[in-house]
């Protein structure tokens, strides 16, 4: 049976166009392409056209595009290249809803001296921009703030955040992992020095990502060796995916209007359909800012985890928080940043659609929750207080 | 024009079976592996089946393969992370004058980062004595990195002796073995390794997948932090496609590697013996200890690259030296270390065959090569008179 994927902030499917847009790299055309000889030398030049595509869906110039392994190199990159390039400063800023790749980052540079600020957000995920204006000092270095969050959706307004922190002139990066092909990104009205994407997530493979670095910008490579992406990123180049990632950014430019419209549409659907069919949900994170495609929803009493299994009996995928969190069973960090009560937290739900998701996939997941919700709530210990109210 | 690729030591073809194994984890398995969910869940069991091959490969533990993006990471990862997890017992490292620019880039960045490092010197064909690492070692000394098997002058080095050594001394060995595992037999437990870099697509695995194998009870401090991949060891989400066709391109090396060895070691026996008649071609490396599918030579009076051009007209792709520095256009460092005079090291080329390479293939190569130099070295400002300008420095090995 074919599963009901509603997981697509986790990792997506690779799409049928960028899987044939790979598989030549896979077969004949499989030189290095540092070679000096043109067997290598025609695959160089397919390289730098997959980074005009990745340039193009951020209007950002070729140059500044550099290849990584995913999104998480490219946030490490990001923070310690920021570092690096002013030593002296030792204050980092960053916000306790980021992904893990920056906050379990920022924590290592604790050891090494550096101070960090993590900016809390309100109940509904949204920072205080006053908070940031007030938490930079003369010692900052470095802000690093995601442009959406994986985990409910929230959009922060990189816009205004840009503007504060470049008045100080502090060194911005935003881990855009989440926004990059959802929304439309321009990073030529938009003021940051890095921002991170990776492929996996807009229907590229895995194991490839990227990093915008403004032109410009200092930058230190993270990864040493070959001289491979300028000197800027060491390893032979995982060609495939990079021609994949390019042809992502390609569909996700082309389609991003309409998918936004299809997309959402879905989400809200499902999103209504779960307010009015199951007892006492909450929505978690700010729904006017947004990504469209993002709903997370708590049922108090109930086990997220219980819920995700029930699904998973019905081939329906989603999760119940971050992914790179979910096997280690800690409550979410973000959900905790926000204040949700610990009983909804637990049982939090995270639907993300794609462009594959389909009003029937929504129909059955409509159908299917309010008996798991009822069921489980009734196996609880608590629940039956939730059915009396 | 038949094209012959005799750059394998660049990369490799992907293995038809490795693309096959590969492809459902694209649209069909593609979940995250920490998902809780079916997709995921076979995501997760295919990176640890994948696992066990890679571990089986080099006769290691699966817990001890931690699967990274290529070999320069694993190599970033291995000195960086021992070097920051070991720091409070002693600052210096030993590595080698012939390492690859991940290891030796590394080790600079170290120095700045206020660690001593000392390059060890080789001898003219490139072999490491294990004495002159032993009296390398001081009471400091915290880390050992050593080239298994160099890309550029094919030589192998004792890693078995070193790793002794430095077993013996109680400090952590690691070696650089992207160019040697899936070529020939790597076992981790002669070898006396605690850490060992590796990457598929050295073996026809795909490019994006490579591996660190660190001995239990190692401990290391992570290069790339962020979620709980890889036991922690290393976030970002795994490249699920590459890792599972890196494990079904180490089940095949396992399987095939005596029949691989077999098969390049006569045809580039035959390379080397017909390259050799020419003169004033010198074979770089070790004339025994050396790759099997490895031919290194310096051809005096002409450049590397003409030779490379002139062959990539006629079909044949050959590389100057390692494909990583292929651009910097300098004389090799590796090529300098084993006392190859500046003018000669310019000449340098390099050959390296696969499986997939016929007997075909060679004769038709051992026809045109000497032709090329014969043609470029008409064209020599150098070459006139070379008579007169015998080189005693490089050790002709005819």
């Amino acid at each position: 049976m074919k599963a009901i994927y509603l997981d697509n902030n986790a990792s997506t499917r690779v799409a049928d166009e960028v899987i044939e847009a790979m598989l030549p790299y896979f077969g004949t055309l499989y030189g290095n392409p540092s070679s000096m000889h043109t067997f290598g030398g025609q695959i160089h030049r397919k390289i730098e056209n997959a980074r005009q595509e990745i340039a193009e869906l951020i209007n950002a110039e070729p140059d500044e595009i550099i290849f990584t392994s995913c999104g998480t190199e490219s946030d490490n990159t990001a923070v310690m290249s920021a570092l690096q390039s002013n030593p002296q400063k030792k204050h980092i800023i960053t916000t306790k809803v980021e992904h893990p790749a920056v906050i379990n980052f920022c924590k290592t540079m604790v050891r090494k001296g550096y101070e960090v600020t993590y900016l809390p957000v309100d109940k509904s995920g949204k920072l205080n921009l006053e908070d940031l204006e007030s938490a930079i000092t003369d010692n900052t270095v470095a802000v690093s703030i995601m442009y959406a969050n994986n985990e409910t959706g929230v959009i922060f307004p990189i816009d205004e955040i840009a503007s504060i922190v470049k008045s100080k002139g502090v060194m911005l990066h935003t881990d855009a992992v989440q926004g990059v092909g959802k929304l439309l990104i321009d990073v030529k009205k938009l003021p940051v020095d890095m921002l991170s994407l990776s492929g996996h997530k807009i229907h590229a493979s895995k194991g490839v990502g990227a990093l915008y670095v403004r032109k410009g910008t200092r930058f230190s490579p993270y990864m040493i060796g070959g001289h491979q992406e300028k000197g800027r990123r060491a390893g032979t180049e995982n060609v495939a995916s990079i021609i994949g990632l390019g042809k992502a950014c390609v569909l996700a430019k082309k389609y991003m209007h309409e998918e936004h419209t299809k997309i959402k549409a879905l989400r809200d659907t499902l999103e209504q359909g779960l307010l009015e069919s199951c007892p006492n949900p909450r929505i978690n994170g700010d729904t006017e800012h947004r990504l469209t495609n993002t709903t997370n929803i708590s049922f108090e009493y109930v086990e997220g985890e219980a819920i995700l299994l029930r699904l998973n009996e019905d081939n329906i995928c989603a999760s119940s928080g971050s992914a790179c969190t979910s096997g280690s069973l800690e409550p979410s960090h973000v959900l905790r940043a926000m204040g949700v009560p610990f009983t909804a937290i637990h049982g939090s739900i995270r639907f993300s659609l794609s462009r594959y998701s389909t009003d029937e996939d929504i129909n059955i997941v409509l159908d299917r929750m309010p008996k798991i919700i009822k069921e489980l709530r009734e196996l609880s210990p608590y629940g039956r207080e939730v059915k009396a109210t | 024009m038949k094209e012959i690729y005799m750059d394998h030591v660049a990369t490799n073809p992907l293995h038809p079976e490795a693309l096959e194994a590969m492809l459902p984890y694209f649209k069909e398995h593609f979940g995250n592996p920490l998902s809780l969910y079916e997709p995921g869940i076979k995501a997760r069991e295919a990176i640890e089946n994948a696992r066990a091959s890679t571990a089986s490969l080099i006769n290691a533990k699966a817990n001890e393969i931690i699967f990274t993006s290529s070999g320069a990471e694993s190599n970033n990862f291995a000195l960086k992370g021992i070097a920051f997890a070991n720091q409070n017992k002693g600052k210096h490292i030993i590595i080698s004058k012939i390492e690859h620019h991940s290891i030796l880039n590394s080790a600079r960045f170290l120095e700045k980062s206020g660690f001593a490092v000392t390059y060890l010197p080789v001898d003219k064909y490139g072999v490491i004595d294990p004495a002159i690492v032993e009296k390398a070692i001081t009471k400091e000394t915290i880390l050992i990195s050593i080239i298994h098997a160099s890309p550029e002058i094919g030589t192998i080095e004792p890693i078995a002796e070193i790793g002794k050594i430095a077993r013996q001394k109680g400090i952590i060995f690691h070696t650089d073995a992207v160019a040697s595992v899936g070529n020939i037999p790597v076992d981790i437990q002669p070898l006396n390794a605690d850490l060992l870099s590796f990457a598929a697509h050295q073996f026809y695995g795909p490019k994006g997948a490579g591996a660190l194998y660190l001995r239990e009870g190692t401990r290391i401090v992570p290069l790339i932090y962020g979620g709980i991949q890889e036991g922690g060891r290393r976030a970002g989400t795994e490249n699920v496609p590459a890792i599972v066709g890196m494990g079904k391109a180490a089940e095949l090396a396992k399987r095939d590697l005596q029949k691989r060895i077999n098969h390049v070691k006569s045809l580039r026996d035959k390379l080397i013996s017909n390259a050799l008649k020419v003169e004033k071609v010198y074979l770089t490396g070790h004339p025994e200890q050396r790759l099997p599918g490895h031919a290194s030579f310096v051809v005096e009076y002409i450049e590397g690259e003409a030779m490379l051009l002139l062959l990539a007209g006629k079909g044949i792709y050959a590389a100057s030296g390692s494909a990583c520095s292929s651009k910097a256009l300098k004389a090799s460092p590796v090529l300098i270390s084993i006392g190859t005079p500046a003018h000669l090291a310019q000449g340098s080329v390099v050959f390296t065959l696969s499986e997939g390479t016929t007997e075909e293939e060679i004769n038709y190569f051992n026809e045109v090569f000497p032709q090329i130099i014969n043609q470029l070295r008409k064209i020599s400002p150098f070459a006139k008179g070379w008579g007169d300008m015998e080189d005693k420095t490089c050790t002709p090995r005819k």
